[in-house]
């Protein structure tokens, strides 16, 4: 398959989890759309490492992987925080900082 | 080779399918289950790029741990609040316009340049290429990475701490 079809497939995964990220209530549904638009990032970097012959895409895409667990870890404990505050896990109800 | 197309399509419909899923279904819990097949999926199509050592870490930090911690948050919330976590959306229309628009925009971007229609034959053993310059050229990111995981674990844990 050309570079092309791969570069295509990512930029529809990532248009999904842009809508995911848009369109869901709540706070763990946007992480899950965050995921998949990082997850698109990482096939386009695989792709044209592979396609380039360099290997520094595939170390990028090493580092991608290892930082979004990295946030996931801190994204999921920062809600697990303010559900314990303030009981709810609902993007619109976290409107503690609005003036 | 002739079976790459057969299971770039088949992968492609998959990821596209579940990532769908991810961002429509109503269950939250069944939306994390979707995201697991379509981190799974992308392994696939990192074997299909000859990327064996990261569709591994993929399965493993992806679908194993993330999936895992997604889950575990579910659970310990839903403990929390006392009941099921439904999960409506919202601004579908707007949220289709810009999406769509974004992906227009990348289309075009990528219709625009001329791109490789094969790949360069490999030299050498990926896996191997990827040690080397990790241990060589990227150290200093690849122990700086180490501390940015010594820093998470620690704030995920005071974040998650138990109420005194």
């Amino acid at each position: 398959m050309p570079l092309q079809a791969y570069l295509i497939l990512a930029a529809v995964l990532f248009a999904i989890g842009l809508f995911g990220v848009f369109t869901r209530r709540n706070t763990v549904g946007i992480l899950l759309g965050i995921e998949l638009m990082l997850n698109a990032v990482n096939i386009n970097l695989v792709a044209f490492a592979r396609f380039n012959g360099d290997a520094a895409g595939f170390i990028f895409t090493v580092f991608t992987i290892c930082i979004t667990v990295a946030e996931v870890a801190v994204g999921l404990a920062l809600v697990i925080l303010i559900f314990r505050i303030r009981r709810t896990a609902t993007a619109d109800h976290l409107d503690l900082l609005r003036g | 080779m002739s079976l790459e197309p057969l299971a770039f399509g088949g992968l492609s419909v998959v990821l596209v399918g579940s990532a769908l899923a991810v961002v429509l279904v109503k269950n939250l819990f069944h939306a994390v289950l979707f995201l697991a097949l379509a981190l799974t999926g992308t392994a696939g199509v990192f074997l299909l790029l000859d990327a064996e050592f990261l569709a591994a870490v993929q399965l493993l930090l992806y679908a194993g741990g993330v999936v895992t911690i997604v889950v575990f948050a579910i659970v310990v919330t839903e403990r929390l609040v006392g009941d099921r976590l439904g999960q409506t959306s919202r601004f579908i229309g707007s949220g289709m316009a810009v999406a769509g628009a974004v992906l227009v925009g990348l289309l075009l971007f990528i219709r625009q340049e001329p791109l490789a229609e094969v790949r360069p034959p490999l030299d050498g053993d990926v896996t191997r290429a990827i040690g080397d310059a990790l241990l060589t050229r990227y150290v200093l990111p690849f122990e700086v990475l180490a501390l940015l995981f010594l820093v998470t674990l620690l704030g995920a844990l005071y974040f998650a701490r138990p109420e005194d």
